[in-house]
């Protein structure tokens, strides 16, 4: 397995690689720098004397393919540059942001599936019974909500009518703070959960090692857990991963909304003041921890499925 | 025939959004920018605004209807650029094989690495807010399960006899890909158009939201929702029409697909769910 492991990691250095050489390509095509946004947001005449020293002290003054290869031999040292707005590194202001987005991504997820797999599991289990209707109603619309209006209105419930949960914040990793946006964040990939698990029960029961186990007495509990749970795990399992994806991406809203202090907020907030140096940091650390989430996936279903094999 | 609930849900629900959208000039009574009044600001719903006023005092009935007009614009647009890149690429990938296969091949994969709204995000980065900017970011991300969808269904196709009976009665390549392979994997393509359109509402709603599409005081969903965020508690009302008209529009395009989905290609169903 640890070959494996290895292989599929060294896989994802050259799409990392390439990430990092796009964003860096695309974020030198952009007219202004950082100089210039700073010195415009006060006055409106930019001091072209000021805007040359900022950027020689950013090193922005120097060719494009001497940048990039800077870029790149920074990057294999793990140093991601210099943050344009705190002046510290990018690799600390990222790191700090870490362990919030990965509580709030891994709780989001975790709703997800204690709400979102049962709900589809019930539902095949009595195909065209009500408990399958109302699942796919709930289903249908998770998919469609948009995550902030959600988050405004469980907010506005919630939080400022009830007073149940802290409306916004942090909270030094108090866990009543991390409820709210942590549903608002699930219910997408709830409702995708619980429609990929329908589908992939639906798909098993009828298989013909089903009826072998039937046919050899195995009672229905037995028969569901053992054999039907097993055989669709592997399809929800590598749903999962790829919602993980899309979680991280949405995160951006929800965290921005609910002031969480994530990674998503810190991308936002960066693309705002173009501090590229963060952007760029902020992404690449979005897809580094995308691509490793697949990885990890990956394992487990060949740990549970041993027809998969490690190759 | 079966009666196909989802499809005929969702092919109204979206009529309504489309039709609210393109006579908003009649339907509403106030223009949605220049008619701020703020004797009027914050009132609920009621006989003379039926969905109320936001802090401004402007009617948020006629705010919805316009601002269908730009959802509708950036959903259909962009899911239509988003569209040609992967059926493009899908489709010559699978027909010529080769060097070009692996290069998109390895171009998909680079895409479905980066989430496609924190791509979106970065590309906004660059491109002053608006509307054409949207529709390049939106447009340019989301094309890859397409393309994969696409090449897959292409390759399969390429084996069958009528597309050897037309290189064999001298078709170029093109044509060949054009009116023998493209019309018979069109139903699949169409479905994942038809529910990509939703998310790229959802996205141009999330990105307006985040100050990064459509700025005020033109209606976009979005940004009418981060206006009222602040007003959340005196004025709630501001907050639950937009959002509600986002999520009538994605639900009707949702189901919609899902009814396509039934018809178009059946043999799917179980597959992709």
């Amino acid at each position: 397995m640890l070959p494996f492991v290895i292989r599929r990691l060294v896989q994802a250095v050259p799409i990392l690689l390439t990430v990092a050489a796009l964003i860096f390509l695309l974020f030198s095509v952009i007219p202004g720098t950082f100089a210039t946004t700073q010195m415009a947001d006060g006055k409106s005449i930019v001091d072209a004397e000021q805007v040359a020293r900022m950027n020689k002290q950013f090193g922005l003054d120097d060719p494009l393919p001497l940048r990039f290869v800077k870029y790149v031999g920074d990057l294999v040292t793990l140093d991601l540059g210099t943050s344009f707005r705190t002046r510290q590194p990018v690799t600390r202001g990222i790191g700090e942001r870490l362990w919030p987005s990965f509580q709030l991504a891994m709780a989001a997820m975790l709703f997800a599936i204690v709400f979102g797999v049962p709900l589809g599991f019930l539902a095949a289990v009595k195909p065209g019974s009500w408990i399958d209707l109302s699942s796919m109603i709930i289903a249908v619309s998770g998919l469609s909500l948009p995550k902030f209006w959600l988050g405004l209105l469980l907010m506005y419930f919630f939080a400022l009518t009830l007073g149940w949960f802290p409306s916004f914040g942090y909270g030094d990793g108090n866990p009543r703070y991390i409820v709210l946006p942590a549903v608002a964040l699930g219910v997408a990939p709830l409702a995708l959960l619980a429609r990929t698990t329908r589908a992939a029960v639906l798909e098993v029961k009828n298989a013909d090692f089903i009826r072998t186990a039937r046919a050899k007495g195995a009672g229905e509990y037995r028969v569901m857990r053992r054999h039907v749970a097993r055989n669709a795990m592997v399809i929800v399992l590598t749903t999962l991963g790829l919602q993980f994806g899309s979680v991280i991406g949405q995160a951006v809203v929800v965290e921005k909304l609910f002031a969480w202090p994530g990674l998503g907020s810190l991308l936002v907030d960066s693309v705002s003041l173009r501090d590229i140096p963060m952007v760029q940091g902020c992404i690449l650390t979005i897809v580094l921890f995308f691509l490793v989430v697949n990885i990890v996936v990956d394992v487990l279903c060949a740990m549970i499925d041993p027809r998969i094999k490690y190759s | 025939m079966k009666f196909h609930a989802s499809l005929w849900i969702g092919a109204l629900l979206f009529a309504l959004v489309v039709i609210g959208g393109a006579f908003a000039p009649w339907l509403a009574h106030t223009d949605p920018v220049m008619d701020a009044n703020l004797m009027n600001a914050e009132l609920p719903p009621g006989a003379e605004f039926w969905f109320g006023t936001d802090a401004q005092g402007r009617d948020i009935f006629s705010r919805v209807l316009y601002g269908a007009r730009i959802s509708l614009t950036v959903g259909i647009v962009s899911q239509l650029i988003n569209t040609l890149i992967g059926v493009a690429l899908g489709l010559s990938a699978a027909y010529w094989g080769g060097w070009w296969d692996d290069l998109v091949n390895g171009l998909t994969n680079l895409m479905l690495a980066i989430p496609s709204l924190v791509f979106a995000l970065a590309i906004m980065a660059i491109l002053t807010p608006g509307l054409t900017s949207l529709l390049i970011a939106l447009g340019l991300t989301n094309w890859s399960f397409t393309c994969r969808l696409t090449r897959a269904a292409a390759l399969s196709v390429k084996q069958q006899g009528y597309v050897e009976a037309a290189r064999s009665l001298g078709y170029g390549s093109f044509r060949i890909m054009l009116t023998q392979i493209l019309p018979n994997i069109a139903g699949p393509i169409i479905v994942i158009a038809t529910l990509g359109m939703g998310g790229a509402v959802l996205a141009e709603a999330s990105l307006s939201f985040l100050g990064l599409g459509i700025r005020p005081p033109f209606p976009s969903w979005g940004s009418m929702l981060s206006d009222a965020r602040d007003q959340i508690t005196t004025a709630p009302w501001i907050s639950i029409f937009p959002g509600l008209a986002i999520f009538v529009t994605v639900l009707g395009l949702n189901l919609l697909g899902d009814g396509l989905r039934d018809i178009l290609d059946p043999q799917s169903r179980s597959r992709t769910a």
